[in-house]
């Protein structure tokens, strides 16, 4: 099973998809493209889980570790003896973890949208797009050297582009997708830096070497790179700085957040699919892949710690009072990202990098409830035809598997035993816990927050005032209810399954440790939140408007984002296009534009001379044709000796 | 015949070739254009047998070469004329401004 022909299916299925829909998105009517991609990507998802059985159990681990496997190794493009960049398709536990959620998660946000985009009129292209998407990350999960994760890194942006703007005629669509592709690219920059600064010193691309030199102690690259430094920090720390800021930019760190809130422009399965279960935990990815090389430099690894748990809190309490249902979600993935990130920045070798394992886990289980919860808001979506939490409430009744799914989802995501966002939450937790206690009490705080405005988002759209509805909308159709359910049912299994031996950092690992009298704070906390919301959102009442007003200022600025779009757009408009844009368009105009045509009419002007001399007029050939024997019988007689 | 010095030849060559380029400069009507050609040719000839006899009288080479130009001048004007007819069937005309369309 875990031969080179099996990943390359996997891995190209969708591809095959994106072409065959992409050139024939006229031609190919309705249905049958989404059930030739749908069932191609279940294919693919079957392939993988295949992959992955094989890969964690039958395999088995050698020496205690799973060794990663080379599928597949070809010189690509050589350019010298030093820089040759080799195609190369890689297989380790984080890989073939990340296999499985990218392919189910993709397949059910497939399923999902035969119903959810039936009538709309470019359902081929929008398959041809989701082809495109899982692609390039799978690509971007099984690569071997930066060079191709970079490239896969900027077709995912590309695809997300394409996605978030899909709705293209409303202008809000278009000006999210631009948001997402600017703010991702700026990031990306930063990515590429890290990227020429690592392998500059590593005189390498591959992953595997690169890491290897750089992590052996008394290396000539690792002393290299340890000691060559700028403003005084090591070459070493800024390639790394970089790196993460192209992680921070795809995870939506603060503060490179802000395209995720608008991305939620985009169709909500596509939410489901990019921007809750796998691109946005790409940068967690990368600094996942990268670890040994993050784990040489402390203030890095402190870097991601506090703009993770940052994130995390700031993205909370934001989402707490937002209305727009997919913008609260938008908020609750930053959150938890946030939690991801910091639990890799905690991981020490002294715990057996618990954090890492933790980080990992919460984003294997962080995928499969948050693309639920995203597609039970579809279907919310779907049958009121709206985003605001204001047009919905009792729902309940009227649509009861998205009301037990969506719970389920709600009390993973809040941290109750024993749903799968317990098990990972915890082990983030434990890990904070001994590593940095600060840490812990803001994640705390936050993880009873997430309780919180799950919660009010679930009362809002479940309970409370009951509106009144279309009779003729129903739920949806069985696809659409399926994967709630499927998903829902992976949410219950997957905290049970033994990850931290799977996936782990280091030589040795430890089993799981629920620690029942450590879980006692997070469960009251999350309860409690619980309780919060249930109080102010499960019957109407004025309670809510009394507390708005009580809350004054703070209500308002968190209703606001903390005014960091606005913050971004005055900065843009009152310092970057003045104090830079204008001086470059005029350097631009003049200088580089006047050159250019400088050069342009002076050739013209030889031109016109030249030209001339092709009168037409026999007489005048012959007079040059006499000039020129006359200056060579000068030359002869007089000068050439 | 009994002694003309070569300078004497050589003039006259020289005044012959001169009269071939002046005519070739300021005639219009391609025969006559023709006709200066075969003038500056024969200029060339005339050296060409002059220094032969002055210079090298026991030998030949330089008759051999004149003979070889006055053929190979003959060939020329039969394509020279054929050119000329071709021109006049396209143009209705031998004067060389009439025909400039050759230009930028």
């Amino acid at each position: 099973m875990l031969n080179v022909t099996n990943i390359l299916i996997i891995l190209f299925l969708p591809f095959i998809n994106f072409l065959v829909l992409g050139l024939g998105s006229r031609s190919i009517k309705q249905p049958v493209s989404g059930t030739i991609a749908t069932i191609s990507l279940l294919l693919a998802a079957g392939l993988s889980l295949m992959v992955g059985y094989q890969y964690f159990m039958v395999k088995g681990m050698v020496n205690g570790t799973f060794p990663p496997i080379e599928l597949f190794r070809y010189p690509w493009m050589v350019f010298g003896s030093k820089l040759t960049i080799d195609m190369s398709l890689v297989l380790d536990p984080l890989t073939v973890m990340m296999l499985v959620v990218v392919t189910s998660v993709s397949a059910m946000v497939h399923l999902f949208s035969l119903g959810y985009m039936k009538g709309e009129e470019r359902y081929t292209t929008y398959y041809a797009f989701l082809g495109l998407f899982t692609f390039s990350m799978l690509g971007l999960l099984l690569a071997g050297n930066l060079f191709q994760i970079y490239i896969f890194w900027e077709l995912v942006g590309v695809s997300s582009f394409l996605l978030i703007g899909y709705y293209f005629s409303k202008p809000s669509a278009v000006a999210a997708a631009k948001k997402a592709f600017i703010v991702t690219r700026f990031a990306d920059l930063g990515f590429l830096i890290g990227i020429l600064i690592l392998s500059f010193y590593g005189e390498t691309l591959d992953i595997a070497t690169l890491i290897q030199r750089l992590t052996a102690p008394a290396g000539s690259e690792s002393m290299a790179i340890q000691t060559a430094e700028w403003l005084g920090i090591s070459a070493l720390t800024w390639g790394l700085a970089m790196i993460f800021i192209g992680g921070a930019g795809k995870s939506a760190m603060f503060p490179l957040h802000i395209w995720l809130p608008d991305a939620m422009e985009g169709p909500t399965p596509v939410s489901a699919l990019i921007h809750a279960a796998t691109m946005v935990v790409a940068g967690v990815y990368l600094v996942a892949r990268l670890f040994p090389i993050f784990q040489l430099s402390a203030g890095i690894l402190e870097l991601i710690t506090y703009t993770g748990i940052f994130s995390a809190f700031f993205a909370a309490i934001i989402a707490c009072t937002q209305t727009d249902i997919k913008r609260v979600l938008a908020y609750s993935t930053m959150s938890q990202i946030g939690f991801m990130m910091f639990s890799l920045g905690i991981a020490r070798p002294e715990d057996h990098y618990l954090g890492y394992m933790a980080s990992l886990f919460h984003l294997f289980t962080h995928a499969f409830f948050k693309s639920l919860l995203f597609l039970g808001a579809g279907a919310v979506i779907h049958m009121i035809h709206s985003n605001e939490m204001n047009k919905m409430g009792g729902l309940r009744k009227f649509m009861p598997v998205t009301h037990i799914t969506f719970l389920i989802a709600c009390l993973a995501i809040a941290g109750i035993f024993p749903f799968a966002g317990f098990f990972s939450k915890e082990e983030i937790l434990l890990a904070t816990y001994h590593a940095n206690f600060p840490v812990f009490v803001m994640a705390l705080c936050t993880s009873g927050l997430t309780a919180f405005y799950m919660f009010r988002l679930y009362f809002s759209i479940f309970w409370g005032k009951q509106q009144a509805q279309d009779p003729h909308h129903s739920e949806g159709t069985f696809t659409m209810k399926l994967p709630l359910i499927l998903l829902m049912l992976s949410t219950l299994v997957a905290g049970f399954l033994p990850f931290s031996s799977w996936v782990f950092q280091g030589d040795s690992h430890e089993l799981s440790h629920i620690n029942w009298k450590f879980s006692v704070v997070p469960l009251f906390l999350s309860t409690l939140g619980i309780l919060i919301a249930a109080y102010f959102f499960r019957k109407p009442s004025s309670r809510i408007a009394d507390t708005q007003k009580l809350m004054g200022g703070i209500y308002t600025t968190s209703k606001n984002k903390f005014y960091i779009d606005e913050i971004y757009l005055w900065i843009t408009q009152r310092v970057l296009f003045p104090l830079v844009g204008k001086p470059a368009a005029w350097f631009d105009k003049n200088v580089i534009d006047g050159t250019v045509n400088g050069v342009g009419s002076f050739v013209g002007s030889i031109y016109y001379f030249i030209r001339g001399m092709q009168s037409g007029k026999l007489q005048d050939y012959l007079l040059y044709f006499l000039a020129g024997i006359a200056a060579w019988m000068i030359y002869f007689i007089y000068i050439w000796k | 015949m009994s002694h003309i010095p070569l300078q004497h030849v050589l003039i006259f060559s020289a005044a012959l070739f001169f009269i071939g380029m002046f005519g070739m400069f300021t005639r219009r009507n391609l025969i006559t254009l023709l006709m200066s050609v075969e003038l500056m040719l024969n200029s060339v000839n005339i050296n060409l047998a002059a220094f032969n006899k002055y210079l090298y009288p026991q030998q030949t080479g330089g008759l051999f070469l004149s003979l070889f130009i006055i053929i190979i001048a003959a060939a020329e004007a039969a394509i020279a004329i054929a050119i000329i007819i071709n021109l006049y069937r396209s143009h209705h005309s031998i004067d060389v401004d009439d025909a400039t369309e050759m230009k930028y």
